[in-house]
This record gives C-alpha cells, structure tokens and sequence, in this order.
C-alpha cells in the first residue's frame, strides 16, 4: 500500500551514476538546483533539461519509475503553471473579464514548469542511485566541519540512520494496528474531518507507545554491542574519490557553465 | 448450517506486478457451530490470510465467505457489522491496548456497536472476568500492568464483543508454559461456557492437540486436510512432509506402530499412559540399551 | 576458572525502573566454563533474565560481584572490554538491528570498536557466513523473517570476536523454523568456534541439548546438573511451573506406576528405546 510511493526509494544498480561517490552527488544536486534557477532564458534552461536528461539516462533506472515520482507531483506542477499563467507582461493573448493570459505569464508558467520537473527528477535520481545509509554517510561526513560549531553531527547522522531502517517497519507495525483496532469495530474511514481525526487514536498512541520501547531495546542493544557515540569509530564503508567523480563533475560543470553563458550573452526573448 | 463457510476463497497479494502471489488458493471449508477449530500450516501457508478473510479484513479475490448462511459482502458498506459476530485477536493482541484505563479500553469494542454506556460496561467487567483480571486492575492506565495482564486485557477487549465466533492468531506466543496453560485453559472455558465457535491458529502442535475438536491443515495457500484432530495427528508422516510435526507424544506412539507395536496414535500423555498400562509388562530386569 | 563467575550476586531494580518485571536475585552464585553450552532456564520473573544480564556489565549487582575473564563487572573502564567478550542477544529481533543494509548492521559491532575498515569487511563476511546469511548481506533487514534477523543479530555479535554469547529468550518470538535455524546456528558457532553459549529460555526441549541445565525461581537457582540430571527431577519442575517434553513425562508416570524404565528420557527416540523392552509377548 504505502510502499508505492516511489519518491525517495532506491534502486541498486551498478551504473555510472551508481559508482559515483555520494558525497559528490549531493554537492553536484546542489549545484544543479541552483544553476537551474539562474539560467533564465530557453537556452539556458535547455542546457538544463539536456544535463538532465543526460544524468538521468545513465542512472541506469527505468523511466517508468521517473514517471511515478512525476505522478504525485503532477498536481503541484499544473497548479503553479496554471497560476503563473495569470502573471505576467507582455502581449495580452487572452482576455476573459479581469483574467488575461499575457506571453510573459506563458513564459513564466513553462519555466517554473520545467524547472520543478527537472528539479524534481534530478532529485530523484539522487535518491534512486544513493542508498540512504550511503546518503546519511556522505550527509554526515559533509557535515564534518560544522562540529566545531558545536552541531553534533555524529548523532544526527545516526537518528537519520535508524530513522531510516525503521521507517518500513513502522509501516508495517501501523497497518498491523489499524487491522487490530478495526477488527473491534473501528472506523476509520466515515465522518468529518474531526471524527476521522479522533479515529486515528487508537491508532497514533499505540504506535507511540511500541516506538518508545523500540527505542528502549535499539538503545540497550546498541550498547551491548558496544556503543559509546563518535569518538573511536570507524566505518567499513570507505568512500574514495574517484576519476568517474572528477569527470562527472568536469561534465556538470560544462553544462552549467554553457547555462550561464546562454543565460548572459543571449537575448532573454521567446525564441 | 455452517456458521462459517467459505466456498473457493481466494486471495491474491501484489495481483499484477512481478511479486504476485497467491495466498489462499481456492479453500472451500465449512466451520461447525460451536465447535473449536484448530488451524495449523507453515509460515507463510496463509493461514493469516484466511482468517483476515473471515471477518471482512481482506476482500477475497475470489470466492465467498458465508457467516451464517450470509454472503458477508453482500453490503460492503455493513462489512463492520461482520467483526462484531466474527471476533479477532491477532498476534501481541497488547500492542493495540490505548485508552486511559483497562475498563474504558475494553469497552471500545463494545462501544463501537453502538451500545450504551452502562451496558457496555456490563460487557466489560464480564470479559475481564472470564479472563483472570482482577477488578483492581479495571482501573488501572494499561501500560501500568504486566505483559501477561496486557495481553489478558486485550483479549477481553475482544471477548466483550460477545462475537459468536472467536479467532485467535497464536494467542500464547511469546509467554512461558505457565503462561500458556493458564491462557488456553481460560479459552477453553470460554468456549464451553459460551458456548461459541472458537478457531485458534497456532504453531504448537500440544496445544491444538489438547483443546481442538477439529483440525484444519492448510499449506501452501491450499486446506489440505480438515478433520479430527485424532485423526488428523495420526496421519504424522504426511504433516512432516508439509514441514509441519504433530505433538511428541503423538510422535513415540506414531514410531511404536511402525516398529509393529499394537498401538495408536494418542493426542496427551495421559491417553498414552492409559493405552500402554496393559501393554508393558512389569518387573523383571531391564534388557537392551 | 570459570569464564563468568557470580559470586554471590544480589540485585534489585529501584523503584520506578522501566517496564520490566520487578525481578529481583538472591545470592546466586554460578561458574561458566569456557566452551560450555549452558541453558538457564526459569519461568518469567524467575529472574533468568536479569542473571544473564549481568554477565556483560549491562546490570551491576547491588551485592557481591560478578567476573568476566577475571574482569570485574562494577569497573567502569573496563565496560567495553567486557561487552566485546561477552555477546548479548535479545529476544525481539527487530529492535536490535540498526542499519538498514544487514552487512551495515553486522558491522556496526567492529565500528564501535574502532577496528580498521578492511578488517571489518573481513569480520563481517566471516560473521554473515557464519550464520549463514552471507547471501543475503545486501538486503534491507525489514524483508526478512524472524528467524533470519535473528541470525543477522547474532552475526553482529561474531563480528565483535566474542569469547561468549548470551543469548535472552532468542526463539520467543519466533516460529518453529526460526526457533530451529538460531538453534541450529548456535550449537554450530559452540561446536566448531569454541563460543561458550548461555541460552535463557523457558523452552526444555531447547534445554535438552545444552550441556549443562541451570533451574532458575524466585531469583535463586533450583537446581543444576546435566540435562538428564535435571529433567528426571519432574515433581520438583512441575511444582516449579516449569514444563518438560512430553517423553520426559511419559517415562515418569509409567515408572511412577511401576514398571522399570530409566530415570529420564530426553526427547522421542529415546523415549520409543525404553519402552520397547517391556512390551508383553
């Protein structure tokens, strides 16, 4: 049931993408959302969309999977054209009492369009090609220097971890409890907002409560195993920079670069 | 009449996608009024599944299922009305205790078939009663009490419904002989006093053996064997073979008969005393091993 | 020596202390040898658990002392390197796995103790095939079955390159196949890697294979001995709460109504040996 849902999910692989270091793949996702948003004519947005076309053909995963993360979206996306439609300069196309379609708002509607689509899908394929322990991993050794601030990265990194290893179970143990309380007669499904918010405690507190033990037992067992937090620990995963990591990066940065230029030297009109 | 019948009940898992599977295939099965049905199977033989089924959890893919003469999908908008006739504990029953108190969580049930407070308070008291739960502990919050008392308390969440049928998935799992004995024989009683259809599901094989009437086998989605318990013990070589064994004491006197010995399969130790009493001589010294 | 001794162990939980059963230990004292296979065996709140407990410093006793390798329990410097001896492995086996990748998880004993990541890789190829479970070093451990998760705790214990496991209650929460595979998979590590193993259970016929049986009620030890020794002692057992198999049984009623069998039968066959001799005719 609930594990349909596709955003966030991994797919192990041994493509390009899926060889590359994730520290690497993070920093280059970063990179790529905020180059997005600065090219800011069609070339410059084309160079965009073909970088990720590029990256999303050699993850290796399927498309039908990029389409299902797409799916839940698709609302938001058509939502936020359909409204920036309505916004902007230009030529009026279209007039229907104080409503008026203008080239401007056009071009602003398929550019946020495209932009979340790709963002989106870019995404995804960080995820898709990442394992989350690898991403939780790269997360805290990015994170590194911010203990001298003072952030406890270490033990972020190991909520993130545990968190994720739970998440399926917890799932498993809601639709469990859900069976439970519905075979005494529960409801969950009638009435209003408040009655349908009402119904789910006997849903909410169990699992709550069974959460709080888990994190008794994980916690005992974790010291058993002889536990002490960040100090002295290593880990088996050893992550390398590699030539893949330095192409792919050299790669990246010619698209944005060429995004850039397209975005400076052009001219910002609709061709 | 059968209480419950189920005619061709099917039940397909991920239909349509590369992990598909078919976790009840085609079991027909009619359960007896009043009767206490075993249910036994390997992990994964669909034994959860089928009782889903019984009580409107899942819809089957295929196939019916009759309570009392009734197709109980005939208003799937009434399915609710199908749990409070066919009750059900699943395994850990504790895990969904909730409320405040043990008396008010007991009543939920009851509650939820829309009787009056008074009255299902009445409905309450008497399951916790019926399963060994002092009145002081009534109201007491549940995460107060014991494992053992948590786990009685849900079940008299279940009992209070006053379900003419009860299903129990594996209600002794986790607790110690003690435990165990104590639990079943209060199921035992139940049914007796109750008179209700009672089907436990489980994986020991002594326990079905002491309170089952009937036994019903399933494996690999399919009931393979639905009869007896005597009867269906006895057949031990072919329960192994499903991966399944049958009581140990059921097992020596299955091994006797084949070594020749004028012997039947028995289902306690107190039934095997009684067989053997007349068969063994007495005194003398002791030869062999 | 003994490899774990109590010496006359006392230990009560303060008031207020988590959920579980107020068990309570008076003056236990208990040897393990090395390589032994013990089973401590009680029924809830005997106080088997809370013993078991103390053998790798999670519980310090409130009088006398326990040693581990001559280690004593109530120094705190010396807490880890005791827990690295002496494996722990709880009964619910979902709540003691951490990473969402089983070899991850397996390593995460070795990570703790610092030890240098090729040799970690090493340890946790050798754990997995230990227990069997190498093939499935990839797979996230929510896809598994109980008794596979199970073994993936245990795995991670070996990892550590204990002298010892302790092993709560494992097959509690199992089914009968899972109950078998940690079983099997645990006699095998005591076999053939010389693990000293103490199993808490309240299942005798896991008691059966042990080498040596101790009775835990009322945090005081019953008796001890052998399992034969201990399982021919049926009235004191039973008036213990405590179960034996059904062959057990079987020999002692007949033997209580005269007919001359051995003290003790531990399992079918043994039980089907004895009796064939007396048959008439």
């Amino acid at each position: 049931m609930v594990s349909d849902i596709t955003i966030g999910q991994y797919f192990p692989g041994r493509s390009l993408i899926h060889r590359m270091d994730p520290r690497v793949k993070i920093v280059l996702t970063v990179a790529y959302i905020v180059f997005l948003f600065i090219a800011s004519n069609f070339a410059g947005l084309l160079c965009m969309v073909a970088l990720m076309a590029v990256v999303l053909f050699s993850s290796g995963v399927p498309f039908p999977q990029y389409f299902k993360s797409l799916k839940a979206i698709i609302a938001i996306v058509i939502f936020t054209g359909v409204l920036n439609l309505f916004y902007g300069t230009g030529t009026v196309l279209w007039r229907w009492k104080f409503m008026q379609i203008t080239d401007g708002g056009v071009y602003n509607a398929i550019f946020i369009s495209v932009r979340i689509v790709s963002l989106i899908l870019f995404s995804c394929v960080l995820t898709f090609t990442t394992s989350p322990t690898d991403l939780t991993d790269a997360l805290e050794r990015i994170m590194k220097p911010l203990r001298v601030l003072h952030v406890h990265v270490h033990e972020i990194a190991m909520m993130m971890t545990i968190a994720l290893r739970f998440v399926p179970t917890l799932l498993e143990e809601t639709d469990k409890i859900m069976s439970a309380q519905k075979a005494r007669g529960a409801d969950l499904e009638s009435g209003g907002m408040m009655q349908r918010i009402r119904a789910l405690i006997p849903i909410l507190i169990p699992l709550f409560v069974s959460s709080f033990r888990r994190a008794y037992d994980l916690a005992m067992a974790m010291e058993c195993r002889c536990y002490h937090g960040g100090e002295g620990r290593t880990k088996m995963k050893q992550l390398h920079l590699s030539r893949l990591d330095v192409w792919a990066s050299a790669g990246m940065a010619l698209f944005c670069a060429a995004a850039l230029l397209c975005t400076l030297f052009l001219p910002a009109s609709l061709h | 009449m059968f209480v419950l019948e189920t005619k061709e009940l099917t039940y397909i898992y991920g239909a349509g996608t590369p992990f598909e599977k078919t976790a009840v295939d085609h079991v027909s099965i009619g359960v007896e009024r009043g009767e206490f049905l075993g249910v036994i199977g390997h992990t994964g033989s669909g034994k959860s599944t089928l009782i889903q089924m019984l009580n409107g959890l899942l819809k089957p893919a295929s196939g019916t299922v009759l309570l009392n003469g009734g197709d109980i999908w005939a208003e799937p908008k009434k399915i609710r009305s199908v749990r409070f006739q066919v009750g059900m504990v699943f395994q850990y029953p504790e895990h969904q205790l909730f409320e405040e108190t043990v008396l008010k969580d007991i009543c939920f049930g009851p509650r939820n078939m829309g009787l009056a407070d008074t009255e299902a308070e009445q409905r309450a008291r008497r399951a916790a009663r019926f399963v060994g739960l002092d009145d002081e502990l009534l109201g007491k919050s549940p995460f107060e009490i014991s494992g053992g008392e948590k786990r009685r308390a849900a079940i008299a969440g279940v009992i209070a419904m006053d379900p003419d049928v009860l299903v129990l998935d594996e209600p002794t799992a986790g607790l110690d002989p003690n435990g165990r004995d104590t639990l079943l024989q209060q199921i035992s009683d139940y049914h007796k006093k109750r008179g209700s259809t009672v089907i436990l599901v489980s994986h020991s094989m002594e326990d079905i053996a002491r309170f089952a009437d009937r036994v019903l086998v399933l494996n690999e989605g399919k009931a393979v064997m639905l009869d007896r318990t005597d009867r269906v013990f006895a057949r031990g070589r072919e329960l192994s073979k499903m991966g399944l064994r049958v009581p140990q004491i059921t097992e020596i006197l299955l091994m006797l008969r084949e070594k020749g010995y004028p012997v039947h399969p028995v289902l306690t130790v107190e039934q095997a005393v009684e067989q053997l009493r007349p068969l063994l001589r007495k005194g003398g010294v002791r030869r062999g091993q | 020596m003994d490899y774990i001794t109590a010496d006359h162990v006392t230990f009560a939980y303060g008031p207020g202390e988590g959920e579980e059963p107020y068990e309570v230990l008076h003056d236990v004292s208990l040897g393990i040898r090395k390589g032994e296979f013990v089973a401590l065996v009680g029924h809830n709140g005997s106080g088997k658990s809370t013993l078991a407990k103390h053998f790798n410093a999670m519980l310090l006793p409130s009088g006398g002392k326990v040693y581990v390798d001559g280690l004593d329990t109530m120094d705190e410097d010396l807490k880890l390197e005791i827990r690295r001896r002496v494996g722990l492995v709880l009964q619910n086996p979902d709540n003691q796995l951490v990473a969402s990748i089983v070899e991850e998880d397996v390593a995460f004993g070795p990570e703790n103790l610092g030890v240098d990541p090729p040799e970690i890789r090493r340890r946790v190829d050798d754990a997995l095939r230990a227990v069997e479970m190498y093939d499935y070093r990839l797979n996230a451990p929510y896809k598994l079955s109980g008794g596979q998760k199970q073994r993936v705790a245990i795995a991670g214990i070996i990892a550590m390159q204990p002298d010892c496991i302790v092993l709560d209650e494992p097959t509690a929460m199992l089914d009968p196949r899972g109950r078998q595979e940690v079983l099997d998979t645990v006699h095998r590590l005591n076999r053939e890697k010389g693990i000293t193993i103490v199993l808490i259970t309240h299942y005798m016929d896991e008691a059966a294979g042990a080498d040596r049986v101790v009775v835990m009620d009322d945090g005081k030890i019953l008796t001890e001995g052998s399992p034969r020794e201990v399982f021919s002692q049926v009235r004191l057992l039973k008036d213990h709460q405590l179960d034996v198999p059904q062959a057990t049984e079987l020999v002692w009623r007949l033997r209580g109504e005269g007919f001359d069998l051995p003290e003790c039968a531990l399992d079918a066959a043994e039980c089907v040996a004895a009796l064939e001799p007396l048959f008439k005719s």
